[in-house]
């Protein structure tokens, strides 16, 4: 079917300045098939049902809209864990703020440098996983990043590793238009946590490609905050084997646009997923997070928990869906997306979608929004709390069900302390 | 300690009076109660009185030790040492029971210009409070009241009584939905947190809980106002002949 022309114009536009970075033989062939990709689908547009709630312009034309420097004074987070930092610089590595990419039984690489080789492993997971994502529902943004990424991390994972992987993403020019690929393989019976953190660019593109073999376990804690006017468009695909696990958690705080976009395929029985978000927005803020969960084994179970927390006409979005394709018996999918509305200028848009093709199988999903709990709120004030004080706690509660999805207990309790920090400088 | 003078509300929503010039002076270290039959208004005076939205007071005024309280927002009354037992004490998930106390406690103590308590020594204070009251260490890190029972409910407020440690508790029907052990256990406590400073205002349907907690001064209220007090006796000739005897006496 041909591209509408309004499609095809905005696509060539994009495309105009840009061209296909050099390479080796594996990675050209991953480029050539992502352009070919992205032509045919062309970039999204607001015609799009899969973008009926966010606006895709700031995230399609060329050249990203310029985004304001933002400090808050705040040492950065996971800054007192022990970890193996990755730095880039609105989307350029910073060799010199990072460490040795050395950790025991996991190799790390960056993808100019794996690109470069004419054969690597990791031909078998780059744009292969975002290939099959764009099955049923198609994600022009994913397709570019595979065809103009030109760094990243490649990772492959062959024990538990003793530390985080932690990436670090600064922004230092207000106009960076930063587009990052990464690449994970945890091989069966290994583990690794993966932590990101930092605005990253004026505007982000960035695409993370997860293969987990057979009882492999993959934990990402992501912190997207800062630089109230970035933006930025995400995408997670996610493969797992038999038995082996997946857990992400993403807090997001300010930004005039963010997309995230989690992909999730469960092809190995027993296997488990859950994702989670919590976003707090004040004002000019955007964030949607888009979810689809394919259950394509037995007994395998998936968990989405997104809270969002919204004031002074921000906007939050949630579209997520369960897939459970014919034979995947015994799937457990759970689906829960609350807002907590702070004021009456503030909106939640959410499309809650399951799609099953099995017979024995327990799905649900809830949605609700409200507001901050009256005689909670009495009930705390009468034992001497503040109003401020007393809305933080009960906003903080609100947020739980989703911290509770991070395991490490001292990565739970700093994304805590961001989110008392954030809710302190942002009270009525 | 208290004292209510004139005490006029309405409704805010409905215009409609519900207490109609109520007069109370509860002295340093006594015990009232206030008696009286549904809708005499001794929930909205306790609401009223710790600043509750929803109501508007018309006329009046109310005093804790001199200092006006309707002026005050509900925190402010409760650092000036006001305490309101909840008849329906609220489920908070996701506020871990300590965290509540904690807050509370230091709360109150920085708007009285005192350094919060260290974490030791509250946890300390906590434990020794909760021991008497037979609260566990469970209930004590659940979320504020969620699946507690009743009874439990009812002693966590007396334990959270008993850790801020206020100069006026009002207890509004405190003894409504317990069984005798459990009511016994509540009184004990109220009873340990009676002192020469301390004052009580023990709202109630039924003489049963003034046999655990021994009011001075007994109160019946009927429509808004108060219209009869008495010594303890008062609060017998109700159970014995009920309300209606006392309200045709004055009427």
């Amino acid at each position: 079917m041909a591209l509408p022309q309004v499609k095809l114009d905005a696509t060539e536009a994009r495309l105009a300045s840009m061209t296909l970075p050099e390479g080796g033989a594996w990675i050209s062939e991953a480029r050539d098939d992502a352009l070919s990709r992205l032509q045919a689908m062309g970039l999204p547009s607001r015609r799009d049902e899969y973008w009926k709630y966010t606006r895709p312009e700031t995230l399609v034309q060329p050249g990203a809209p310029a985004a304001a420097l933002f400090d808050n004074a705040e040492a950065p987070i996971f800054s007192s864990l022990d970890r193996v930092k990755i730095v880039f610089v609105d989307g350029v590595f910073d060799a010199e703020a990072s460490d040795d990419l050395t950790l025991e039984g996991v190799s790390i690489e960056r993808l100019a440098e794996a690109g470069a080789a004419d054969i690597h492993w990791a031909k078998d997971v780059y744009g292969v996983l975002e290939t099959r994502g764009q099955d049923p529902v198609e994600r022009p943004l994913a397709a570019l990043n595979t065809a103009f990424a030109t760094d990243g991390i490649v990772i492959h994972v062959t024990t538990k590793a003793s530390k985080p992987v932690s990436l670090i993403y600064l922004h230092g020019d207000e106009t960076s238009d930063a587009v990052l690929h990464h690449v994970i393989k945890i091989e069966s019976g290994a583990e690794l946590t993966l932590l990101e953190n930092g605005p990253a660019a004026a505007r982000f593109n960035k695409c993370m490609e997860v293969e987990i073999a057979d009882g492999g376990v993959f934990h990402h804690v992501r912190a997207q905050g800062r630089d109230h006017e970035r933006r930025a468009a995400t995408h997670i695909f996610t493969r797992l084997g038999e038995e082996s696990t997946f857990k992400s958690f993403t807090l997001t705080a300010n930004g005039v646009l963010t997309r995230n976009e989690c992909i999730i395929e469960l092809t190995g029985d027993n296997a488990i997923a859950h994702v989670a978000g919590a976003a707090v927005g004040d004002g000019d803020f955007h964030h949607d997070d888009t979810v689809f969960v394919t259950h394509d084994a037995l007994a395998c179970e998936s968990r989405q928990v997104f809270k969002k927390v919204l004031r002074n006409g921000a906007t939050g979005v949630f579209q997520g869906k369960i897939l459970v394709k014919q034979g995947a018996q015994k799937t457990d999918g759970y689906q829960i997306s609350q807002s907590l509305l702070l004021d009456g200028d503030s909106q939640f848009l959410v499309k809650p979608e399951l799609e099953i093709y099995a017979d024995d199988v327990a799905c649900s999903h809830g949605s609700t929004s409200g507001a901050i709990d009256d005689t909670a709120l009495f009930y705390l004030r009468s034992r001497g709390v503040s109003a401020a004080e007393a809305t933080d706690l009960l906003t903080l509660a609100f947020l739980a069900e989703a911290l509770e999805e991070i395991d490490d207990e001292t990565i739970a309790e700093e994304i805590r302390e961001r989110l008392e920090n954030w809710l302190a400088r942002h009270r009525s | 300690m208290l004292e209510i003078k004139n005490l006029h509300v309405e409704l805010e929503e409905e215009e409609k009076a519900i207490l109609k010039g109520v007069d109370l002076n509860v002295g340093a270290g006594s015990v009232h109660a206030i008696m009286g039959p549904n809708g005499s208004g001794k929930s909205t005076l306790s609401y009223v009185l710790s600043g509750r939205d929803g109501y508007e007071v018309t006329d009046g005024s109310v005093t804790l030790e001199g200092t006006d309280l309707l002026d005050l927002d509900p925190e402010e009354r409760a650092a000036a040492g006001l305490f309101l037992a909840f008849q329906y004490p609220v489920e908070i998930p996701g506020v871990g029971n300590m965290t509540f106390l904690r807050t509370a406690l230091n709360a109150q103590r920085k708007s009285r210009g005192e350094d919060e308590m260290s974490a030791t020594d509250f946890l300390k204070l906590v434990r020794e409070k909760a021991k008497a009251l037979k609260i566990d260490a469970d209930m004590l890190k659940r979320p504020v009241n969620v699946g507690f029972s009743g009874g439990e409910k009812k002693r966590n407020e007396i334990l959270q009584m008993a850790v801020l440690e206020p100069k006026m508790c009002i207890l509004d029907e405190t003894d409504s939905g317990l069984d005798v052990d459990a009511m016994k256990l509540v009184a004990e406590g109220v009873n340990a947190l009676r002192s020469e400073g301390r004052s009580f205002l023990v709202i109630t349907h039924y003489q049963r809980l003034l046999d655990h907690i021994k009011p001075d001064v007994v109160h019946i209220m009927s429509d808004g106002r108060i219209v009869k007090s008495g010594g303890p006796e008062l609060a017998l000739e109700v159970e014995n002949n009920g309300y209606t005897d006392i309200l045709e006496e004055v009427a």
